[in-house]
């Protein structure tokens, strides 16, 4: 099976340097772009490879590519950002790819800045990724001496200046608008769409935010082109992803698979299936804002649309295991904790709903929870469900919640009828 | 009162270091506007001092020629900017959903035994301090901690415990 992202990584868990990337055949995909293909040519391959956003939204990449503004008239500077703020609770997929092969991100960032006519570029890493800040430094530096980032790069008439922006913390960050205005300076609170960014965005240009692994697939299929990249995926999915397991199982760990596996492969054959002594109750698909699914579900391929279908989200690709031995109450305590925690509060249904959520669940959890508690939290679900709040961190804080509710019913009330909670 | 008993070891918080002042034009170079640069600005003068204290608000105000309550609206907003004096080392102690699952309470409980510091608090030495972080993006490994720029995985008490005496002995 092929594997573009983290075929070429290292026994040894060490980056690659340039000349070994090159030698892996690194760079050649911006060769053939920048001395055979335009600039629209590019993005017609990424748009015909169907590469979605690895974000969490799987929106296509090539359309948010195509909503930039083209031709001579166009506003510059024109901005390229790629989003390194992975802080979803359980998602540790980014970090593998900035941490193991971090010109494959430099070489996507070139080719994205070209096809879509970026002249400068940023990578936003949050704070607490010190390994990464430190490798991709390195590589940068490597990239500049070799006249890959810069005036005029491998002799063509295309520039880019490329920088690293590393955050001052908050997870709300990670959402594109709210990234710009950190980028610039601000208080990260979301902007109102529209105007989008591809039209309106850092510093008032046209800007595009891309995830760390979207943009990681780019030199791939460049080099490769779209039919061999549509291949790569099970049925109609295209490309591999990025999936990854932690909890209770006996292997936590990431690994590159074709787009659609079911998620028993990943499950079973990657992670190992649960650790002695444990069995599995449910899991969150995609990182901590995703609805729980259960062990009938196993058997769903990971794509956009099944994991849809079955009423929770791909999101990340990595999935955090819930086992019989951990209060399911007491899991999404900590996620509505965190996630009362990191609301930017700009808006009030979050701003305040998130922490009354958050103490209804620790008033169930620590035994004083009252039963209908539980209407007044699935009320909350609602209120800030989808197109409720500005941005979409609130009602990504609801799925864990609302599904915990309906799959685990009978856990919150043995709480609250019992005034304790039983796995204490 | 801070400021004079700052003049009295002939120097102030109230001014930015040559240093200081050369880092932040470093990264000036990477940004069309130097409203911009307050996150940068920000997290250098922390790199200096520790902390950021509204001496160092005011004097970042002053460099970048915008407001001091701008500095502090931004200062204030990200955590990884200290608005009070930490100790030497960090430590960020992860107690996201899977550190969670897999033990990080009982670290912070053993750190609370041996160094007698919670969340938010700092030893008596001023060595440490400690704060939870979100998520660190290790899962597969976890729990996890940063303690100052240095990374930790797969942790249990006494493993922790052992990493902290030798940031100490450092
Ligand atoms: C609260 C919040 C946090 C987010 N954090 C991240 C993140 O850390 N990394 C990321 O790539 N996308 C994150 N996103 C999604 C981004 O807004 C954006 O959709 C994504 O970076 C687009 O990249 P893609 O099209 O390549 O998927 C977040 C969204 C929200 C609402
Ligand atoms: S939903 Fe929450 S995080 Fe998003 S803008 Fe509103 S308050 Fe901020």
């Amino acid at each position: 099976m092929e594997r573009p992202l983290t075929g070429h990584f290292k026994e040894d868990g060490s980056a690659l340097t340039l000349a070994e990337y090159r030698a892996a055949g690194g760079y050649e995909a911006l060769r053939k772009a920048l001395t055979g293909m335009s600039a629209d040519e590019v993005l017609e391959e990424v748009k015909a490879a169907n590469l979605r956003g690895r974000g969490g939204a799987g929106f296509p990449t090539g359309v948010k590519w195509s909503l930039v503004p083209r031709g001579d008239d166009a506003p510059h500077p024109k901005y390229l950002v790629a989003n390194a703020d992975e802080m979803e609770p359980g998602a540790f997929k980014d970090r593998l790819l900035l941490e193991r092969n971090p010109h494959l991100l430099l070489e996507g960032m070139i080719l994205a800045a070209y096809a879509i006519g970026a002249d400068v570029a940023y990578i936003f890493l949050r704070g607490e990724y010190v390994d990464p800040a430190r490798i991709l430094r390195r590589a940068l530096a490597e990239a500049r001496e070799a006249g890959l980032v810069g005036e005029r790069i491998l002799g063509s008439g295309f520039g880019l200046e490329l920088h690293l922006h590393i955050s001052g913390g908050r997870y709300i960050c990670g959402e594109e608008t709210a990234l710009i205005n950190a980028l610039e300076g601000k208080r990260a609170t979301p902007r109102a769409k529209p105007p989008f960014p591809q039209i309106s965005g850092a510093w008032g240009r046209p800007t595009v935010v891309n995830n760390i692994e979207t943009l990681c697939n780019v030199a791939p299929i460049v080099a490769n082109g779209a039919d061999w990249y549509r291949g790569l995926g099970i049925g109609e999915e295209c490309g591999t992803k990025l999936f990854g397991v932690s909890g209770r199982v006996r292997r936590a760990g990431a690994w590159e698979l074709p787009m659609g596996t079911p998620i028993r492969d990943i499950f079973e054959a990657c992670a190992g299936g649960m650790q002695e002594g444990y069995r599995l109750r449910g899991f969150l698909p995609g990182g901590g804002s995703t609805d729980f699914l259960l062990p009938e579900h196993l058997d769903l391929p990971m794509t956009y649309e099944s994991i849809g279908k079955a009423g929770s989200r791909m999101g990340t690709g990595t999935l955090i295991v819930l086992d019989d031995r951990t209060c399911p109450v007491g899991m999404v305590l900590n996620l509505e904790r965190f996630f009362a925690q990191e609301s930017c509060g700009w808006c009030t249904p979050c701003r305040d709903g998130l922490p009354w959520t958050r103490q209804l669940l620790e008033a169930i959890e620590g035994g004083t929870g009252r039963p209908e508690d539980l209407a007044t939290l699935e009320e909350h679900c609602r209120f800030m469900g989808p197109g409720k709040t500005f941005c979409a961190l609130a009602p990504g804080a609801m799925e864990p919640l609302q599904s915990a509710l309906k799959f685990f019913r009978e856990d919150f009330e043995r709480h609250i009828e019992h005034r304790v909670c039983p796995y204490a | 009162m801070s400021q004079i008993f700052a003049r009295d070891r002939g120097w102030s918080q109230a001014y930015l270091s040559d240093e200081e002042r050369a880092e932040i034009e470093r990264e000036a170079e990477c940004y069309p506007r130097r409203e911009g640069l307050c996150i940068e600005a920000l997290r250098i003068v922390q790199q200096h001092r520790g902390w950021v204290s509204d001496d160092s608000v005011a004097a970042i105000a002053d460099y970048l020629g915008v407001g001091a309550a701008e500095v502090e609206g931004v200062a204030t907003f990200y955590n990884l900017i200290f608005r009070e004096p930490v100790g030497r080392r960090v430590i960020l102690l992860c107690n996201s959903v899977t550190c969670w699952m897999l033990g990080c309470e009982t670290l912070r409980a053993r750190i609370g035994y041996e160094l007698g510091i919670d969340f938010g608090e700092t030893t008596a030495d001023g060595e440490f301090t400690l704060l939870p972080i979100t998520c660190l993006g290790d899962c597969d490994h976890a729990p996890a901690a940063l303690v100052g720029d240095r990374h930790h995985h797969d942790l249990d008490p006494d493993r922790l415990i052992a990493i902290l005496r030798r940031h100490e002995e450092e």
